[in-house]
């Protein structure tokens, strides 16, 4: 009996190191990989933007900038007005979040709580449209908006953002996905109450629908943000210029000055970041629940 | 289809009130997709220099592409080179560092938080990052691999090494897909594990018989989005390589985009923005029809 019990206990035992050491093995793992693909990467941008200029050229490589020099943002902020870019970028990340918030919520809604004709068969048209390649009406969208006549107005950022006032079939699925989730209890309350439709939109679901509007918010930002090839081809002034384009100039005009480079790629990087790092919280869970990569 | 109108008038007002709700849809995507698609095919048939009005030449520009355009032939070379190299390394790296997030480890939340960062940077100081990280001479990567004793390739600068590098910017991306795997691996029910545990299963027959099927259709569906956003490679050619050295990184949208927006040839670039479409399409329908073979829906057993 006693031999059993100690057989037993030392059976428990090595499952525990093994645990233990699975964990450790896990771990550092994580951390190495953590270190190659996120560490080294922003890390050699960061020291480079803050090293001289010679012993970004040296051998063996000099990892820790010294003395650390704060003059490449400053001398990459003269030769290009990345300030004044980055205003012209807010606004365009401005309109097209209350355009995404505004129309989103509004379909998202509908299609949540509403009964029409048709609603299935349209949800269905809306999930399929994730499906087309935006690249395939990039042309015509462009003749469309060049027809028209609205290519130039306001210094092409028309273009840009119009189409966020229209929907956006991600955002409005996930978005309805959420308001699913609501008790359709609290809507019948407000209703017996006398609330009208819009009442209900506005002061019920909309109160609660705290997360998905995070991630549109959000996501909308960075996309904007990150955005080139559209800039690329309504923006066609200088002072109209967005963050992405004014970066696009940097390569042409420092050559080899990776200093003055990587400082401004990091000053268009690091508001991404600590957005990023903020909010990640609905972001990441807000990904995974409908399954798209930003 | 038919519409039956409700015949209360309370449903009546619910409806008019729907269709209400999602006209912003409805007008945007018929003026902003299912307008600008009608009329891409028209486009398609036309010679079109923007300055001059467009005339229609039929299928033209179809038959030119396809029979006498070396750079959309090499184009298709590349986007597929791309595709075959970043699908596979993609899914085995995203599948990997799921199953590491997934382990019952501290601060496996945070790790996730990190490894998707790269996921939300995107653009073209992302590219000029890249660009600098695998200088020949003065990057980190050949400088590291220097140290170990390797002489380091010439990555964007050498023909062929440029797309490989595109495909390594790709992989950097990979904490994307492993959470949207991760998802995938938190849904699955533990009682399959443990059922799997009282039978005598080992840490490698549970990921061979439980969690690749119960993840075959997450996999699925990234694959489509994968095989999508490929065609879509276009800032990191546009700012590093202008599809160079010799031709090796023209990615099919770069050249469309060269043929639309610098040659201004609108209509040849709606013929080859077509092609592009009815590819992604077969190859989306593709992998749809194959899904019965490799896709496990847990709906389908319970039937």
């Amino acid at each position: 009996m006693a031999a059993i019990t100690s057989t037993r206990a030392g059976f428990r035992g090595s499952q525990k190191w093994q645990t233990r050491l699975n964990v450790l093995a896990t771990l550092a793992a994580l951390t190495l990989l953590a270190v190659l693909v996120v560490g080294i990467p922003m890390g050699w941008m960061v020291t480079t933007a803050l090293k001289e200029r010679t012993p970004i050229f040296a051998w063996p490589p000099v990892v820790w900038p010294n003395p650390v020099r704060f003059e490449h943002f400053t001398e990459t902020l003269t030769a290009i007005p990345l300030l004044q870019f980055s205003l012209n970028t807010l606004v365009l990340c401005a309109l097209s979040i209350v355009g995404r918030m505004a129309s989103c919520s509004i379909v998202a809604f509908s299609f949540a709580r509403l009964r029409f004709p048709g609603r299935n068969i349209l949800f269905a048209v809306l999930l399929s449209t994730l499906m087309i390649p935006s690249q395939m009406i990039l042309i015509p969208q462009f003749a469309l908006f060049k027809t028209v006549g609205l290519v130039d107005v306001f210094n092409g950022y028309l273009p840009l953002v119009l189409p966020s006032f229209f929907g956006n079939a991600f955002f409005v699925f996930l978005m309805r996905q959420y308001i699913m989730t609501i008790p359709r209890e609290l809507d019948e309350a407000a209703r017996i109450d006398g609330a009208s439709t819009l009442q209900v939109f506005w002061r019920i679901i909309m109160p609660l629908c705290k997360p998905p509007l995070v991630v549109i918010t959000v996501l909308t930002f960075l996309w904007t943000w990150n955005e080139f090839m559209h800039p690329l081809i309504y923006i066609t002034q200088f002072d109209s210029y967005t963050i992405q384009l004014g970066l696009n100039m940097l390569k042409g005009r420092f050559n080899i000055q990776w200093n003055l480079i990587m400082a401004g790629s990091l000053m268009a990087v690091v508001p991404c970041v600590v957005l990023y790092f903020f909010t990640q919280r609905y972001i990441v869970g807000g990904i995974a629940s409908v399954g798209i990569k930003g | 289809m038919r519409i039956r109108l409700p015949k209360n008038t309370l449903a009546r007002r619910e409806a008019a009130e729907g269709l209400l709700g999602i006209s912003p849809w409805l007008i945007g995507f018929l003026l902003f997709t299912a307008g600008p698609f009608v009329v891409s095919i028209v486009l398609s048939m036309t010679d079109w220099r923007i300055m001059i009005a467009p005339k229609f030449v039929g299928l033209q520009n179809y038959v030119q592409i396809l029979t006498n355009d070396p750079n959309f032939w090499q184009s298709i070379r590349v986007t597929f080179t791309y595709v075959a190299l970043a699908l596979p390394l993609g899914l085995f790296a995203g599948l990997g560092l799921s199953l590491l997030l997934n382990q019952k480890v501290p601060g496996a939340r945070a790790f996730g938080t990190l490894f998707y960062l790269p996921a939300v940077l995107s653009g073209v100081s992302v590219a000029l990052m890249w660009m600098w990280l695998l200088n020949p001479d003065y990057g980190v990567v050949n400088t590291l691999l220097g140290l170990v004793g390797i002489q380091g390739p010439n990555w964007f600068w050498d023909p062929d090494w440029a797309l490989p590098s595109v495909v390594l910017m790709s992989l950097w991306r990979v904490g994307g897909s492993a959470i949207i795997y991760l998802a995938g691996l938190q849904n699955i029910s533990p009682h399959l594990y443990e059922a799997a545990e009282i039978d005598g299963a080992g840490r490698l027959a549970k990921l061979r018989h439980i969690t690749i099927p119960m993840l075959t259709p997450t996999i699925f569906f990234q694959l489509v989005m994968e095989l999508i956003d490929a065609f879509q490679v276009f800032t990191v050619i546009y700012v590093i390589t202008d599809g160079g050295p010799m031709r090796s990184t023209l990615f099919y949208m770069f050249y469309m985009f060269r043929t639309a927006f610098e040659d201004f040839d609108m209509g040849y670039a709606s013929a080859l923005a077509w092609i592009m479409g009815l590819i992604i399409l077969g190859f989306t329908a593709l992998v749809f029809k194959s899904s019965p073979l490799w896709v496990f829906y847990e709906s389908d057993v319970k039937q």
